[in-house]
């Protein structure tokens, strides 16, 4: 008994501890005493994260060979392999929190951990290539740059660093958008289609409206989340809506109107049947994405094995 | 059987002379290896002039439990600061 009441009061300091280091807006670091369900909303978080930037690299991926001019296909090589390293910090920043990569690519694998919903959507023209580095990567930043001030030393670490390499993905998109808006007629309407696919399932990316997720949940508590879906996702309307117009792309919302009075864009009703179908996995790549990561992750397995076994021979020799 | 090859630490140095600062983890299954995805991780822009890697489990961290004990800054030690001398009247450059 005595015992019991001892290790309950050890567990409340250890909480107690917790809970004024985030008070004190102090960094939580992986050793530090942290409640069961912190270490399991990050880890949920932050590999649906790190798989959201490794799955993020199959639509721009597939334009890689057919990229219009070799500046073209350098720049999109290089802002691919900025995703895979985005992925790599983050699976690195979740493992401290006692899960390893292996576990969270079998979550992946098994559809318990999921990934952003914008990469079921298909890249069909070069105009996508730039909506995806404008629109996505934009919308991404906005989340990211809030996301630099979490509560979690490691991811927010890595946040810094992703947000610095960030910039240039969002201007590579829009230049590309740019130039085809200054192209032939036939150029213009392949970049208006492009932005009519992706501005909603961009503007999605930032999930349910805040009276369906209240602020007052725990990753507002524990400070994991800084801004509300609602706030971050105006953020991003109101900076890409003058871009739009600088270059004549028209935003497909027939709604959407300056409000004088809250110094913002008011927006249309958002198709959330669509959002919730494409989760469920009803969307246009599901299938396609998960199968093509399986697909290499199964065929990369012998170089895996490979550098393992020559590891133990060169131990052995030495 | 974990797939994904050893942990190792990530350090870089941004410019001669600086000091090396812990830049993340990466995968790797030997030295050279670890060197290498060091450098395709963390220096695509030219973020360092120097990498040391070094197995995870090769660290060994303090305990945030002891951290009152620990890291007791000991402010009755004033001895430790410069300020605790008395210099001579007159003496310069010290
Ligand atoms: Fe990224
Ligand atoms: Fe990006």
């Amino acid at each position: 008994m005595e015992l019991l009441e001892k290790n309950e009061k050890l567990q409340d300091n250890k909480l107690g501890s917790f809970e004024a280091k985030i008070e004190r807006d102090d960094a939580i670091e992986p050793r530090d005493n942290m409640p069961e369900g912190y270490r399991k909303h990050l880890i949920r978080q932050m590999s649906q994260h790190a798989h959201s930037e490794v799955i993020g690299m199959q639509p721009e991926g597939n334009w890689i060979t057919r990229a219009p001019s070799l500046r073209a296909k350098q720049i999109l090589l290089a802002k691919i392999q900025d995703e895979g390293g985005h992925g790599l910090y983050l699976y690195s920043a979740a493992e401290t929190l006692g899960i390893t990569r292996d576990e969270m690519i079998a979550q992946l694998h098994s559809g318990k951990a999921k990934y952003s919903n914008i990469f079921n959507y298909p890249a069909l023209t070069w105009a996508d290539i730039g909506a995806i580095g404008w629109l996505v990567d934009g919308a991404a930043i906005v989340n990211q740059v809030s996301l630099q001030r979490t509560s979690y030393g490691p991811y927010s670490r890595a946040m810094v660093r992703i947000c610095k390499e960030e910039s240039f993905h969002q201007r590579q998109g829009y230049e590309i958008m740019a130039k085809m808006m200054n192209g032939t007629a036939a150029q213009r309407e392949m970049a208006q289609d492009a932005m009519n696919r992706w501005w909603w399932p961009s503007l999605m990316m930032f999930g349910p409206h805040d009276s369906e997720s209240p602020r007052s949940g725990d990753a507002f508590k524990w400070k994991i989340k800084r801004s509300t879906n609602d706030e971050l996702r105006q953020k991003f309307i109101d900076k890409t809506v003058q871009q739009a117009e600088v270059i004549g792309l028209k935003v497909p919302d027939a709604d959407l109107r300056w409000n004088e009075e809250k110094k913002c864009y008011d927006h249309g009703p958002i198709n959330w049947e669509e959002f919730h179908s494409v989760i469920n996995g009803n969307g246009p790549c599901n299938n396609q994405r998960m199968a093509h990561h399986k697909k290499v992750h199964a065929e990369g397995a012998w170089v895996r094995e490979a550098a393992e076994a020559y590891r133990l021979k060169e131990e052995k020799l030495n | 059987m974990d797939t994904q090859l050893g942990k190792w630490e990530v350090f870089m140095q941004a410019k001669p002379g600086a000091n090396y600062i812990h830049a993340g983890t990466i995968h790797a299954s030997d030295k050279k290896m670890a060197l290498q995805n060091a450098r395709d991780t963390y220096t695509r822009r030219g973020e360092g002039t120097s990498i040391w890697v070094v197995p995870t489990d090769a660290i060994v961290a303090s305990n945030p439990d002891d951290n009152d004990m620990f890291f007791d800054p000991s402010n009755d030690k004033t001895y430790r600061l410069p300020t605790f001398y008395v210099m001579p009247e007159g003496a310069k450059a010290i």
